[in-house]
């Protein structure tokens, strides 16, 4: 049986094809500036990976913010949902899960079913979403994916004193101005952005053990900043960034088991 | 005897000479990178235009964020305290001011002596301060005069989902490839402006007469629309700029400091 999940974030689509409990293939793409779009060609990427048709798909659950959008799905199911079904079926003993995404930050209880006991949730202030690393990351011209590596090269420790990314951005110009070290001015900016993430979570109370998902979450440097500003190991998830699109095709697959397992 | 005052900010520099309680000359300048050479700049300035040397000047009060980097000041006094001064000069029955400035806003109330009751700042986050405007007009192509005058015109302002300026920098870029009047952006702009404005001051409760100080005060727009969210007439300053109520404040405490008392 063949189950998949389809996950339209703001920045990335991703999609999950799930046979018999088992990963088949997963595929992430930028996102278009069409939601369906976006939804077509991850799915269709992702189908080839599997070397299978849509047809084959028994059932298609659809989430993220473009998730009305997604014109092959059958059902839709809320990100807070889909992103604690994937992190319990990756970390079972996952009891929180903070999620950042390209536009958003969301912190999520569990309980040992994946079900969300309560959740925290920021989409109002770009502060603590990847929107803040993407922003940076362009002034200074580096690439969001080489940041991790970068920072780790850090030695001076610096911080940032704005939270706001708009008055941070200006900040950081200084820094480059005074001759500050580019690693370490991505090293204060890790930690700024994970500051402010943890600061959202705290409002959940965080229970080990605690997951970082999203696509933020491959960046190495913002991983241990964030256990830094939390206070607790992170574990680490295979797949952070499709999350929720596994857990979409986890909840397709319940509904063809008819069973909310 | 001749009293100055100084007010760096983030954005604007501005000073004020004064001579038995009248201005005699004032600068505004846009700051430099260093707080000093911008008090510097201002200051020469205002004194060249004035005709007059700092040997003139008996006392001078420096405010603003950069205050404490000012080399020629007798004293430094805090912003909240210059602006209320320099409001109650403006307008003798101002109860609450909100100053509008490059990157931060703060609401004040004064009791009827002009002593400060109670206020509120933020310089945390750039929405309600002036970096929210000029981070729009950028993006607009327009210069912040005239993001003020367009408003008048529009029919149907558009709305934003969050009062985050990089979310909003992000709608109006998507308003403008959607061929939306810019009029109706210009004026969607000034309303978020306006409302974030207006919980700020709302928080430290409204007393009557209210003033706006800043530079953000001459834009139209913003204030029309913030009358409308605080549900309160806003008293215009016409006495002198309301950019220069810092600095006005700031040359009121230098000339107190002479006269050896409060006037």
């Amino acid at each position: 049986m063949i189950t998949a999940g389809c996950d339209i974030g703001s920045l990335t689509a991703k999609a999950v094809i799930l046979k018999d409990g088992k990963i088949l293939a997963s595929e992430v793409v930028l996102a278009l500036a069409q939601p369906e779009k976006s939804a077509t060609e991850v799915m269709a990427r992702a189908l080839e990976k599997a070397a299978i048709k849509i047809e084959d798909i028994a059932y298609c659950v659809g989430t993220g913010y473009g998730r009305k959008h997604i014109p092959f799905m059958h059902a839709d199911e809320s990100e807070i949902a889909c992103h604690a079904r994937g992190a319990v079926w990756q970390v079972p003993t996952a009891r929180t899960v903070v999620d950042i995404g390209g536009q958003d930050a969301k912190a999520i209880r569990v309980d040992e079913k994946g079900n969300v006991e309560r959740y925290v949730y920021n989409d109002k202030c770009a502060s603590g979403t990847g929107r803040f690393l993407e922003i940076i990351a362009d002034s200074l011209d580096i690439k969001l994916e080489d940041m991790g590596a970068l920072s780790e090269k850090a030695t001076e420790k610096l911080t940032l004193s704005n939270q706001c990314v708009v008055f941070a951005e200006t900040e950081i110009v200084s820094l480059v101005n005074e001759g500050k070290e580019i690693a370490d001015i991505i090293s204060a900016l890790h930690q700024a952005v994970a500051n402010r993430a943890a600061s959202l979570a705290r409002g959940i109370l965080v229970e080990p053990d605690a997951v970082m998902t999203g696509g933020v979450a491959k960046n190495s440097g913002m991983f241990s900043a964030l256990e830094r500003a939390l206070g607790v190991k992170l574990h680490h998830v295979e797949n952070p960034q499709i999350n929720g699109a596994l857990g979409a095709a986890l909840f397709a697959a319940d509904k063809i088991n008819g069973s909310g397992k | 005897m001749f009293a100055a005052g100084c007010d760096v900010g983030s954005l604007t520099s501005k000073a004020v000479v004064m001579k038995d309680g009248k201005i005699i000359e004032s600068v505004i300048i846009k700051s430099k990178a260093r707080p000093w050479e911008s008090a510097d700049e201002v200051m020469n300035l205002v004194l060249s235009k004035a005709g007059l040397t700092m040997k003139d000047i008996q006392s001078c009060v420096g405010t603003g964020y950069g205050r404490d980097k000012i080399s020629f000041i007798n004293e430094a006094v805090s912003e909240i305290a210059c602006h209320g001064k320099g409001a109650r000069w403006l307008v003798p029955s101002v109860r609450t001011v909100i100053d509008i400035g490059g990157q931060d806003c703060k609401a004040l109330r004064l009791d009827d002596k002009g002593n400060m009751v109670k206020f509120i700042t933020n310089d945390k986050c750039a929405s309600g301060t002036g970096r929210f405007l000029e981070v729009m007009a950028k993006v607009m192509h327009l210069n912040l005069d005239e993001l003020g005058e367009m408003s008048a015109r529009s029919r149907q302002p558009i709305t934003f989902a969050s009062a985050c300026t990089v979310w909003a920098q992000a709608d109006v870029i998507q308003h403008l490839n959607d061929k939306v009047p810019i009029e109706d952006i210009a004026a969607g702009v000034n309303n978020a402006m306006a409302s974030r404005m207006s919980t700020l001051a709302n928080n430290i409760g409204l007393e009557k007469d209210v003033c706006m100080t800043g530079g953000v005060a001459k834009n139209s727009g913003v204030v029309n629309a913030l009358e409308k969210h605080l549900g309160i007439r806003i008293k215009r300053i016409r006495r002198e700029d309301p950019q220069l109520a810092g600095a006005i404040g700031a040359a009121l405490f230098a000339a107190e400091k002479v006269s050896g008392g409060a006037k």
